[in-house]
């Protein structure tokens, strides 16, 4: 809608903010619903794909679960494979797992014996315990790191740092536990060995899933204190590693920002350094950073695998290591979907945040 | 009386991969109180260093040799304090692309009081008044509502004179306008133009308007500086400077120009490029492409000395041209 | 207007190829404020340490002082003059077996990049190229695979064929190749605006030859950025799988597989570090080398070092 007003060169447009506004509300509506169906999409494929890999490939279930002694007999076979439906057609099999899904049943577990979802309830708050602290602790020291680098660019700081951020991402997840574990627990004595509590101690009564939480709730500070131990080193390793990947994005980011004509425009109007830096360097060099913290959650639940493998932590990773290794199908179905599930909401939220802060994206 | 703006044998070197690279070499202008004055030149050729080398936004690593005073104030000389008085209350700068040269997350009303409320000491309320009103200055529909409305929210443009506006909204003395218009449509431009034109003229501003483009030179400007290679070629009064050149590069842009009612046969570009910096020869820098080059030119480059009324020329040979009219 | 420079003048199609060419070759020499990729000294030592390496996988039978797989009765032997990284617990050579482990990890990564680089490039170049649903199709497809976590997909495609090498080379060239057909997707996206492209569509050049001629050349910069950077990723990822038992078969000296053995005992730690360090040093080398790639070939990045 074009407006010709006094003076103004021709062609100018009236800006939006003097148009009438539409209805506020809907295009966040249908956004919202527009992503709701792709996830749904998503995760249908993602139970597809899964149950595919498992089901029509090489690799016998029944092989999988049972001892040796056990395949031996024709009737324990018979009646593992008549418990799990593995005598139906592939499609019933689909079909009967897909309505189960919907009433919120993912099936019990062939290895534990328990319905998935109990397994879940119990592997993943052990994981959130770690990945919280290190998203937490690797975004504070991510950034900081980051935007010092950005600020001394090409100086000895920024070198070290590119250096000790490459490093970090080239280091074996696995490896690292190992090296960690030897320092601080083999030499030095100052960490547990694994596990998250001490074999004195008994879990705290179950609020979050969370060891140390559920420990401060229930007022058991012991307690506590022993799993904070537990999960130092693991969360030393995880932390490392986010960091790493953090740096670089925001180092980028920021040195990207930095040389924007709008950070010279700002230093042109005579303003103090910490309020360009404060006002106009941060909110613009940070938005990219949601896109990353996005990432790095979701590298982080791939790390866990390898991390909890070595310090003995009964968490996802595990969980998911043994299931895909036993080709336990529900477990290997509840685990994907859960994670699958995450990672979109993880893209959700990131999105939203973006729309959030940028109003460009905000207002279009 | 004094200039406002007095730069003498100005030089700037950056940092390059085999050691410092001379950029610009005994560049000396002036500008007086309340006079638009024009630097023009083809790009790389250093106009736009010398703009920030005034405002002290010289890439890290750069060396600055000369001087160059502000209403009496060494430019060159001044530490971040010093710099942050000077920057948008003494000298203000528009920038050539407004659409990068505004923080596309902070609104239009922010990005007009922050520095306004530095240097004038207002309080927010009049701060935003006087945003309002200098929003009308330039002619912005609707200055309230623009005040909460984000710079991708309006057209090039409009966007260009909010960014004259900000620069303006400290009340300097100075305005160096960085090809404020190249990145602007034609019909654009010439409303920037008016706009300079009639700010100068009612508030006393003096302006330095960098361009490469000669029309607008001519219809802005009453003084201007021709650079080439870093290097001030000519000055001169805007209309005695295009009508009747000294220096061959002046001529040659001038024959340069598609012009005319007539159907002109070929254009006449100037044959060969400015010299890449520190490739520059020694001697005149344009001696490689001047028709009418002599073997003294290329002994040691030529200074700028004065050749007629209020003009000056770096040329030894200065020879009689001709200019298509 | 008047310019003071002439104009550019409309680019000749048939040159644009040539000029894509020589366009990423001269980026490489770098401009007047940079210097060339081969004068800095952070990419020569990587591209030294990866040379050094190569030369290892190609030189083993005759670097390595013993068999790999010989068990001997010195178990667990710290490092020593006899054996310089020591033995693990079946008495095998450890420096022999990492030395051997480069005859591995680092031909694998090769293959899994190469095969990922030839599904994910050339869907990418067709789905950028000819647009609308099948983009949209592809894109669907890469979000599927981004779904999973890159190591649990692995897993589970590893376990249910059968762990070993091929089957863990197919998984990562299934985890991985979405990433090269979004990156090379958008440089061809990025170029379909280009003139030179809609030049030769209207002088009639078909699809499949512009493809060949005008796209690939000027995708080949980002391409070979990834694949530099993704082969660090490989060896880390067949490291891991082969940690986790899902990868080449024991007896199989592979450096994931050893840092495995070495978590046995943590006493012993001579049989876990030397093998990781091995696989530092060879993606740390192909992290710096793609870094530095990508500083000059990749027009998003060549801006700020």
């Amino acid at each position: 809608m074009t407006t010709t007003v006094d003076n103004a060169e021709p062609g100018a447009v009236t800006p939006t903010a003097t148009r009438p506004r539409p209805r506020r509300g809907h295009p966040l509506l249908t956004f919202l619903a527009k992503r709701i169906a792709i996830t749904a999409g998503l995760l249908l494929g993602v139970t597809v794909v899964t149950f595919g890999l498992v089901n029509v490939v090489p690799g016998d279930p029944v092989t999988a679960n049972l001892s040796d002694q056990a395949l031996n007999d024709p009737a324990t076979v018979a009646a593992f494979r008549e418990k799990w439906g593995l005598d139906q057609p592939l499609w019933a099999q689909y079909l009967h797992y897909l309505s189960n899904l919907l009433h919120g049943d993912l099936g019990i577990s062939q290895q534990t014996g328990r319905a998935v979802l109990d397994d879940l309830f119990q592997y993943v708050p052990a994981t959130m315990e770690l990945a919280i602290p290190t998203m937490v602790l690797a975004l504070l020291i991510g950034t900081g790191i980051g935007m010092l680098a950005a600020v001394r660019n090409g100086r000895f700081t920024d070198q070290v740092v590119r250096v000790g951020a490459l490093l970090g991402l080239s280091t074996p997840p696995f490896w690292l536990s190992l090296v960690v574990l030897y320092v601080f627990f083999y030499q030095l004595g100052l960490a547990p060995s694994g596990g998250r509590l001490s074999t004195d101690f008994s879990p705290p009564p179950t609020v979050t899933g969370m060891y140390t939480v559920d420990a401060a709730l229930a007022g058991q500070w012991d307690v506590a204190w022993d799993a904070a131990q537990h999960l130092a080193l693991p969360v030393l390793v995880l932390t490392s590693l986010t960091v790493a990947m953090l740096v670089r994005f925001v180092r980028s980011s920021m040195l990207e920002v930095l040389q924007q004509d709008y950070i010279r425009a700002a230093y042109a109007k005579g303003l103090p350094g910490r309020v360009v830096f404060r006002r106009h360097l941060l909110r613009a060099g940070l938005v990219p950073v949601i896109t990353v913290s996005g990432l790095a959650f979701a590298s982080l639940l791939s790390g866990t695998v390898l991390v909890e493998n070595i310090f003995g932590w009964p968490g996802l990773g595990q969980y998911a290591y043994r299931s895909a290794t036993a080709l336990d199908l529900p477990a290997i179905l509840g685990v994907s979907l859960f994670v699958a599930l995450v990672y979109t909401l993880v893209n959700l939220t990131v999105d939203l945040l973006y729309g959030l802060i940028d109003p460009r994206i905000r207002l279009s | 009386m004094a200039p406002l703006l007095d730069v003498d044998s100005l030089a700037v070197t950056l940092p390059g991969p085999r050691g410092p690279l001379p950029i610009l070499h005994d560049v000396s202008l002036t500008v007086d109180e309340g006079e638009l004055v024009g630097i023009a030149g083809e790009s790389g050729c250093g106009k736009s260093l010398t703009a920030q080398a005034l405002l002290g936004l010289l890439p890290p690593g750069a060396q600055v040799s000369g001087s160059a005073r502000f209403a009496g104030t060494d430019l060159l000389g001044l530490d971040a304090r010093g710099w942050q008085r000077v920057r948008g209350a003494g000298i203000a700068m528009v920038f050539q692309d407004p659409t990068a040269a505004l923080h596309p997350m902070l609104t239009v009303g922010r990005q007009l009081t922050e520095h306004m409320r530095v240097h004038l000491r207002m309080s927010r309320r009049a701060a935003d008044r006087r945003a309002v009103e200098l929003l009308e200055e330039v002619r912005i529909p609707d200055p309230e509502r623009a005040l909460r409305a984000y710079p991708h929210q309006f057209s090039g443009g409009m966007r260009q004179r909010v960014a004259i506006a900000i620069a303006l909204a400290a009340q300097p003395r100075l305005l160096i306008a960085d090809e404020p218009t190249t990145a602007l449509d034609v019909t654009v431009q010439a409303g920037i133009l008016a706009l300079l034109d009639r700010l100068c003229a009612e508030t006393g501003l003096a302006v330095a308007f960098i361009t490469h483009d000669l029309g607008v030179l001519s219809a802005l400007t009453s003084r201007g500086y021709i650079f080439y290679a870093g290097r001030v070629v000519e000055t001169g009064p805007t209309g005695a400077l295009l009508t009747a050149p000294t220096h061959p590069y002046t001529a040659a842009l001038l024959g340069a120009r598609p012009h005319g009612t007539q159907a002109v046969g070929t254009l006449r570009p100037i044959p060969g490029g400015p010299p890449a910096p520190g490739e520059a020869p020694p001697g005149c820098p344009f001696q490689p492409r001047c028709g009418y080059a002599e073997p003294a030119c290329g002994s040691a480059a030529p200074p700028l000395t004065p050749a007629g009324a209020d003009r000056s020329v770096a040329c030894v040979v200065r020879p009689q041209l001709e200019v298509a009219a | 207007m008047t310019t003071l420079a002439p104009g550019p003048v409309a680019p000749d199609p048939r040159v644009g190829r040539s000029l894509a060419r020589r366009r990423w070759l001269s980026r490489l020499r770098g401009g007047p404020t940079s210097r060339p990729i081969w004068r800095q000294p952070i990419a020569l030592a990587a591209l030294a340490i990866l040379g050094g390496w190569l030369l290892v996988a190609i030189l083993a039978p005759v670097l390595a002082p013993y068999d790999p797989l010989a068990q001997s009765p010195d178990g667990y032997a710290p490092p020593s003059g006899a054996h310089w990284f020591g033995t693990d617990s079946l008495g095998r050579d450890v420096l022999s077996r990492v030395v051997y482990g480069a005859r591995l990890s680092i031909p694998l990564a090769l293959a899994i990049v190469s095969l990922a680089l030839l599904v994910g490039g050339l869907l990418g170049l067709v789905a950028g190229y000819v647009g609308r649903f099948v983009d949209e199709a592809l894109m669907r497809l890469t979000d599927l695979v981004f779904a999973f976590p890159q190591i649990i997909l692995a897993m589970a495609v590893t376990a249910a064929f059968g762990p070993n090498t091929r089957n863990a080379v197919l998984a990562l060239v299934i985890v991985s190749w979405p990433v090269y057909a979004r990156v090379i997707r958008s440089a061809v996206l990025s170029m379909r605006g280009d003139d030179y492209l809609n030049a030769a569509r209207l002088l009639g050049v078909g699809p499949v030859r512009a493809l060949r001629r005008d796209v690939l050349p000027n995708s080949v910069g980002p391409a070979i950025v990834l694949a530099t950077l993704e082969l660090g990723n490989a060896v880390l990822l067949l490291a891991a799988l082969s940690f986790l038992g899902l990868g080449p078969r024991p007896p199989a000296a592979e450096w994931g597989s050893m840092v495995a053995l070495g978590s046995q005992d943590l006493s012993m730690w001579w049989v876990s570090v030397f093998p990781g360090l091995a696989i530092l040093t060879v993606v740390m080398a192909f992290n710096v080398l793609g870094d530095a790639l990508r500083d000059r070939l990749d027009p998003r990045y060549a801006k700020g070092r």
